[in-house]
């Protein structure tokens, strides 16, 4: 495989190999959390900040971590930054913040995109590429939420960051419960997919 | 335009005869007309804002979709024209302008492309559109109903003020009965086009005689309706709770029993499989009426035994001849 640059490394994950809309990892928080773009920018932060560490440590032990026993490993790594990202959330976010993340924030322990990354990328490669990898992924996966909870919230709420888009509408309060997340995040990944095969792509 | 028609390939595993999907289309959008006629004359003629707002949706959704996915575009065989209508009949008289809108966009897109196109479809489109309009825009579809008293060919309902049920079908006490005469004619409160049974009847009776619809579908549902009615204890306190005659008569089982519960793609292929379907839409149908939250239960029974319809196809298939198992 061909090394990427180091700013091809963070950027990669905005789209080209997209955690949540390419390679469709991390659904559960992606449909449960998405319900406000706060909520969504929450946890993508909380994302980004565990696979970073997580990325680093996870990189400087690969040569020491016998391979039959790395999955337990990386889980107690990354359940411990886990941990501290969720005190220092309770103690500096709003309390409606931390409410409607509630399990979610714990949960990241078993991310699926933090083990994806763990497993193929930061135990192969250096710290300085495993950090920025770490980044670049969550960085993707929060743009990823983002755009799922901006719908979410516009069609849902009729607000967007919880300012009124305008006095007439009439929000469509499916949106905001379970079956929108899925129409939402149905429709995005036909849309990507649509891109994909309309440029000759294999999907 | 008729051999020109005739040439586009597109799926069509409901008709299986002489017959091409354009003229049964037509038709049967055509057997809907009267029951959309009294609708206008009873609530007023947004009604006809609605159904023709529906319609124009529904085509242009269709239009829009078969371009995207690269297919000829086949608006002209009506199959879109009948979801537009069935959605409009199933909405409340004075809807917003936009709850047409998207509810046909969904019945369409999501409902109907996202799983094929035509033929293809596991729920009926118009049922299914209604239901996620029920969930998106509760306050529009259950409550904001206008005074049938107001109402009237000539009267712009939606400029009406005064608010009453959405269906003669209201379980709350003391609430009004309607006679038998005003709920054939169609004068009593309900969707656009759901009200007048002797419409409905008219349009139904004629695709049966058409052949575009089996009997063993409207009879057993609403037999079935007709038999439990009498029978089932009723948790509900009105003076018509066990009266089988007005349960038939009132609400939308006319219209859900001749023309959604029998969509040519969404109903089972077999004789056994359909008496199947309609028993269950019925048993479904009285059950919500009686022991559930809404008031009435043909939209969902009707979208739960759709889901139900490739395993009643599969239980219901007939052996093949000599190749069932041997006798020893």
């Amino acid at each position: 495989m061909k090394e990427l640059t180091l700013q091809e490394e963070l950027t990669k994950g905005f789209w080209h190999q997209n955690p949540l809309f390419v390679a469709v990892l991390g659904n559960c928080p992606a449909l449960a959390v998405t319900t406000t773009i706060t909520n969504g920018l929450a946890m993508g932060a909380a994302v980004i900040m565990v696979m970073m560490c997580s990325n680093i440590i996870i990189s400087l032990i690969r040569k020491q971590v016998p391979k039959e026993v790395r999955i337990p490993c990386y889980i107690v790594v990354i359940a411990a930054f886990v941990t501290i990202v969720e005190l220092l959330m309770k103690a500096y976010l709003p309390p409606e913040i931390n409410e409607s993340l509630g399990i979610f924030i714990p949960l990241i322990v078993v991310n699926c995109i933090i083990m994806y990354r763990a497993e193929v990328f930061a135990s192969q490669y250096s710290v300085l590429r495993s950090a920025i990898d770490g980044i670049g992924m969550g960085m993707g996966f929060t743009v990823a939420l983002v755009i799922i909870s901006a719908i979410r919230e516009a069609a849902g709420c009729g607000t967007i960051l919880g300012i009124r888009i305008s006095e007439t509408y009439q929000p469509a309060s499916i949106m905001i419960m379970a079956p929108g997340a899925f129409l939402v995040l149905g429709l995005l990944l036909a849309f990507f997919n649509y891109r994909k095969l309309s440029r000759g792509e294999k999907v | 335009m008729a051999n020109e028609r005739g040439l586009i390939v597109s799926t069509s595993p409901h008709i299986r005869g002489p017959e091409d999907i354009p003229r049964v289309m037509w038709t049967v959008a055509g057997t809907l007309v009267p029951a959309g006629l009294v609708g206008v004359y009873v609530f007023g003629y947004y009604c006809l804002f609605v159904i023709l707002l529906c319609v124009a949706s529904a085509v242009a959704t269709e239009a829009l979709c078969q371009r995207l996915r690269g297919q000829p575009i086949t608006v002209n065989d009506g199959s879109a024209v009948i979801t537009g209508i069935l959605l409009a009949y199933v909405l409340p008289p004075s809807v917003p302008w936009y709850i047409p809108v998207v509810g046909a966009a969904f019945a369409i897109a999501i409902v109907k492309h996202t799983f094929g196109g035509l033929g293809n479809n596991i729920w009926n489109p118009a049922l299914a559109a209604r239901a996620f309009l029920q969930v998106a825009y509760p306050a529009s579809i259950n409550s904001d109903w206008r005074s049938l008293k107001e109402a009237g060919i000539l009267y712009n309902i939606t400029g009406v003020d005064a608010v009453t049920r959405a269906t003669p079908l209201f379980k709350e006490a003391g609430m009004e009965t309607y006679s038998y005469a005003n709920l054939l004619f169609g004068n009593v409160p309900g969707c656009v086009g759901e009200t007048s049974v002797i419409a409905l009847l008219l349009g139904g009776l004629y695709l049966i005689y058409r052949g575009y619809v089996d009997w063993r579908v409207p009879v057993s549902y609403i037999g079935t309706v007709f038999v439990l009615a009498m029978v089932l204890p009723a948790k509900i306190e009105a003076p018509w709770a066990n009266d089988p005659v007005y349960h038939i008569l009132a609400g939308g089982l006319m219209l859900g029993a001749f023309f959604m519960a029998t969509d040519m793609v969404t109903s089972p292929l077999t004789k056994k499989g359909l008496l199947i379907f309609g028993i269950g839409c019925g048993v479904l149908t009285t059950l919500i009426r009686f022991y559930a939250a809404y008031p009435e239960g043909v939209c969902y029974s009707i979208l739960l035994m759709n889901t139900a319809t490739p395993l009643i196809d599969r239980y219901t298939q007939p052996k093949l001849l000599g190749a069932g198992k041997a006798k020893k």
